[in-house]
């Protein structure tokens, strides 16, 4: 492999601690090193910024639903559909982009690394076809378990050892990562048109509360020992007033300690904490309480959050919370797609176009930037989009833009159609706080990475982490000004290493990289309990045969597994 | 000793049953029984060892008949049919697996083929309809546990999805249906007095072509409005009533099939049952699944989905961009209109299925077919390339009709020498590159 010499960058590492300082960055074998041979091709980046690559924790960008949303809006490619020249393969859509597009926009805003959050066990081989075909960046997947039939029986009893062991069994049928759980109760309750829209209302049948699902659920991801922890959608997205049960359900974790091998030091991640962060009791009075929410999230050192950022586009809202949406179905009257998976999970399909003309989306809008700017410590806060929920992956760079200049936010904020209502309804007005190059790192690089458990080799700039590195056209001594320069800036890497190659060169694809498939295989003590449960499910309850849920080792040629010993 | 395989998924329809037992030689080369599928999946099977197999790649000789050539010379012949044509119809995949689509579409995207697969003339109108107005369903599964109401409408399960019914809709007993059979009121709504209709509780004969009347007619008894006498030959009394017992079920499942997406109305019959389903979750839950035929079909869609962000009849002539336009980019009128220069089909009839007119348009063309078996299509070729077939002689990826995905088991092996649509498509792939690389055919 070659080796590679990148002088005189502004690095923004705080894995090393380097706070834009000008150091050289070696390359040698995939990785980076101490110092090369005089023969190391020398990457000259003077007057630019050098990051490691980014992760995203939070993203829906393979499987069913995210496929559903493909085909059913073939508006959204009809004026996007494109191919630039190169060795790329035709890329279209705006908010759910095809798989190719996929990778390659990732890779253009120097991501190497992306999460699916959301991936129905019994659809997991559908999953891996896309991760299968989406180029350059690494992706992992994280099963669902919140609503699954198993886990409800077994919770109900307190039984967390049989909780981890069909864990530990999904992830290895599935390749799974971790551990998520989307509206816990509230989709088995969808199966029959209800729902679950706080901690303690029973879910039909089962006779078990979310909040003892969230409990049970942290205790066996922690008995496991797993390098991601619990991430959790609370229950009651969406809502005007729901924060109380966001805080809740966060509740839920004091006291818990972190037990892993992987430097993770969270037990409960909340994701896209903006659409659970509302205040008022409807639409018309919907005011921020991302100060309220941030508090307590500063003082718990065993939460991570991720934003949630509204980016005011016409987008795709897709989640395993079924009666979610549905119920945005009946405010927008957009196209629903619903599908219910048995025993397992269920998930919506809703467009919905985010207005700056409508004061809840900028009420919204307001309340991502705030949960980021009230983060005391950037290391347990993330920057997503949801992708595509709250608006496109595509954006981020334009999130960056209103996170970095209050200037270029301001401008947004007072140009609203209704700019007072939506001031005085949220604190973004008042708040001074920019983000900066080195925390930006940290909410997009090394935090994501510590809270995936990946933090030894991804997310830093250390000698002996794998060389994933972004260069973008930015001077932090000329930081631009104009929110169309940022934007600009993040949006084309002048390079991408990925795994020691580049795969970007000033915005064009020049290699499609080594794309790896991550899961996790946790190895646990024998189980008959839930070997014999398995078996008599699929016997009895599922449509498929045991023999033919696994994923097959052909859907992910290059798999980066992390192995867990849980044998007590 | 003879040696059984379990868990063989039965590559016929699109209920993918993933329970047969298939018995094979020792040699691994003849199947020699088949369990649990029905008569038709048998026959699927039990073709891999009749006699008369078409064991190597036949072209068409200037009196008409065929004679055997390499694969080489096929594939050669192949990739200069595609590179040479400035438009060509690459229609089908529906047999095949989700793998070679993925091949074939990188094909398509060099030589600006159309991709085009049998929902085109199949439910075509029930993804214009989902364009439209979306859908609620869910998986087989949630059916067979859940369902205490089933409608089958224009669909006929007992002759086209013969284990239908026993795997998920009529008879299983599941969680939260132990009854099984006995727990769910089956609606048939048809026609014509079918297999299907003989065993659902009630039968319901609508008068031809007027299902989309019938099924506004319940969404307004839904709603409580007023009705006249008689809908589509369905009395008043009979709407309401049915309409009252949908609102006492639990579970609604509504499948249709051909009998909506092609009877006049077609794609609006199919938004107007949608939003039946979607009116009935304001009362109870309700979902509504398309019956889809023809096995992988729906892998097709999804395939099409992911790379290029429309399920079926996408046009990549252009090269630079994927357009999905129905009338525009679909086969049928493609054909009729004379627009494409080649054929190129893979994994399906069309000869069977399409219009004349679209097929004596095709004939006209230089046509490779690429299907393990001697059908109408084949006839009309230039060139017909035989494969493995898969599900039997080879594995892959194929979905189900609830979009659910299963990996496909290789059963016995191929005849000697025969390659797979993988492999063939990989070779033509890489031919194509060593042709484009040399400025076309």
């Amino acid at each position: 492999m070659s080796e590679y010499i990148i002088k005189n960058g502004h690095v923004f590492d705080s894995v090393t601690g380097i706070k834009g300082d000008k150091k050289d960055i070696s390359v040698k074998d995939g990785k980076i090193v101490d110092k090369v041979g005089s023969s190391a091709k020398i990457v000259d980046a003077k007057g630019k910024t050098v990051m490691a690559g980014a992760l995203d924790i939070h993203a829906h960008v393979a499987g069913p639903k995210v496929n559903a949303g493909r085909w059913y809006r073939p508006e959204d490619k009809h004026f996007d559909s494109h191919k630039v020249p190169g060795i790329t393969r035709i890329e279209g859509g705006k908010s759910i982009p095809t798989v190719f597009k996929t990778g390659y926009a990732y890779a253009r805003m120097g991501f190497t690394f992306v999460m699916e959050a959301a991936m129905p066990p019994m659809y997991a081989r559908h999953v891996h076809e896309e991760i299968h075909d989406t180029p350059i960046i690494d992706e992992a997947a994280l099963p669902v378990f919140g609503n699954n039939w198993f886990i409800l029986e077994y919770l109900k009893n307190q039984e967390i050892e049989n909780t981890a062991a069909y864990i530990a069994w999904i992830l290895r049928q599935t390749k799974g990562y971790g551990v998520k759980c989307v509206n816990p109760g509230g989709t088995e309750a969808w199966a029959w048109g209800l729902n679950c829209l706080t901690i303690h209302d029973p879910v039909p049948y089962f006779d078990i509360t979310p909040a003892e699902i969230i409990t049970g659920l942290i205790a066996a991801n922690e008995y496991l020992g797993l390098p991601h922890s619990f991430h959790l959608h609370q229950n009651d997205l969406g809502n005007p007033g729901n924060y109380t049960v966001t805080l809740d359900s966060l509740k839920l974790a004091e006291g818990v300690k972190p037990k892993n091998n992987f430097g993770r030091e969270q037990v409960l991640h909340s994701t896209h904490l903006q659409f659970h962060s509302y205040g008022g009791d409807s639409f018309a009075n919907i005011d921020s309480k991302a100060k309220e929410v941030m508090d307590y999230v500063n003082k718990q050192k065993n939460l991570t959050i991720d934003t949630g950022q509204v980016t005011l586009d016409e987008t795709t809202t897709m989640t395993a919370d079924g009666p979610f949406e549905h119920h945005l179905h009946a405010l927008n009257h957009l196209k629903w797609f619903n599908v219910d998976v048995e025993l397992e999970t269920g998930a919506g399909v809703v467009p919905y176009i985010y207005s700056p003309n409508v004061t809840v989306n900028a009420i919204q809008w307001a309340i991502g930037l705030e949960l980021a700017l009230f983060a005391k410590d950037p290391e347990r806060c993330f920057i997503t989009t949801d992708h595509p929920n709250a608006g496109p992956f595509t954006r981020y760079p334009r999130v960056y833009s209103w996170l970095m200049s209050k200037k270029v936010r301001d401008e947004r904020l007072n140009t609203f159609k209704n700019a007072d209502k939506v001031i005085s309804a949220t604190y973004l007005a008042e708040i001074d706080r920019e983000i900066s190059l080195y925390e930006l790192a940290q909410m997009t690089r090394s935090g994501p990475a510590r809270a995936l458990g990946l933090s030894k080799d991804y997310g830093g700039l250390a000698p002996g982490m794998n060389a994933d590195i972004a260069i973008y056209n930015i001077d932090p001594d000329n930081f631009p000004t104009t929110g169309a320069d940022i934007e600009k800036a993040f949006a084309n890497v002048a390079y991408l290493f990925k795994d020691g190659k580049i795969c970007v060169e000033e915005g064009k694809i020049v290699d499609m990289g080594h794309k790896q498939t991550f899961w996790v295989d946790a190895k646990v003590n024998e189980n008959k309990q839930v070997m014999h449960d398995i078996k008599e499910k699929f016997l009895k309850y599922y449509s498929l045969n045991e023999n033919n849920y696994p994923v097959p080792e052909s859907y992910a040629p290059h798999q980066h597994i992390l192995t867990v010993d849980a044998v007590q | 000793m003879p040696k059984e395989v379990t868990d063989v998924i039965c590559p016929f329809c699109g209920t993918l049953c993933d329970d047969v037992r298939i018995t094979v030689s020792d040699d691994n080369k003849t199947i020699l029984g088949v369990k649990n599928a029905c008569a038709i999946g048998a026959e699927k099977f039990n073709h891999q060892r009749l006699p008369g197999r078409v064991k190597r790649p036949r072209m068409r000789q200037a009196d008409g008949t065929f004679k055997e050539v390499t694969y080489d010379e096929a594939i050669d012949w192949t990739a200069k049919m595609l590179v040479k044509s400035r438009k060509t119809l690459m229609y089908g995949w529906a047999s095949t697996s989700c793998q070679a689509m993925s091949i074939g579409h990188e094909i398509a995207e060099k030589i600006g083929g159309i991709v085009d697969n049998c929902a085109t003339v199949c439910h075509g109108s029930s993804l214009i309809a989902i364009e439209d107005v979306g859908v609620p369903t869910c998986t087989l599964g949630e059916v067979k546990n859940r369902a205490d109401r089933v409608i089958f409408w224009g669909c006929n399960p007992a002759h086209a999805h013969p284990r239908h019914m026993s795997r998920y809709s009529i008879f299983p007993r599941g969680f939260f249906t132990v009854k099984g059979h006995k727990g769910r009121k089956i609606y048939c709504v048809d026609c014509r007095y079918t297999d299907t209709a003989k065993c659902a509780d009630e039968f319901i004969q609508v008068q031809q072509g007027y299902d989309y009347e019938l099924l506004n007619a319940l969404r307004t008894a839904a709603r409580g409005e007023a009705l006249p006498d008689t809908v589509g030959g369905v009395p008043k009394e009979k709407i309401i009533e049915i309409v009252e017992d949908l609102k006492q079920g639990r579970f609604i499942i509504i499948f249709f099939g051909m009998g909506l997406t092609h009877t006049m109305g077609r794609n609006h019959n199919i938004d107007i049952a949608i939003n039946l389903t979607r009116d009935l979750n304001d009362f109870t839950k309700c979902a509504i699944m398309a019956m889809r035929g023809h096995w992988n079909v729906t892998g097709s869609g999804q395939v099409l989905g992911w790379q290029y962000g429309f399920p079926y009849a996408v046009d990549l002539s252009r090269r630079d961009q994927a357009r999905h336009q129905t009338g525009e980019t679909t086969s049928v009128d493609l054909l009729n209109r004379n627009e494409v220069e080649a054929c190129f089909y893979i994994a399906t009839d069309p000869g069977a299925h399409f219009p004349v007119d679209a097929m004596i348009s095709s004939s006209k063309k230089p046509t490779v077919t690429i299907d393990p078996h001697i059908q109408c299509t084949t006839e009309i070729s230039d060139l017909h390339i035989p494969v493995a077939m898969v599900g039997v002689e080879t594995g892959g990826c194929a979905y189900r009709m609830d979009n659910v995905p299963i990996e496909t088991r290789k059963v016995v092996d191929p005849p000697e020498g025969m390659l797979t649509d993988e492999e063939l498509l990989t070779k033509i792939n890489l031919k194509v590159d060593e042709l484009l690389a040399n400025g076309g055919a």
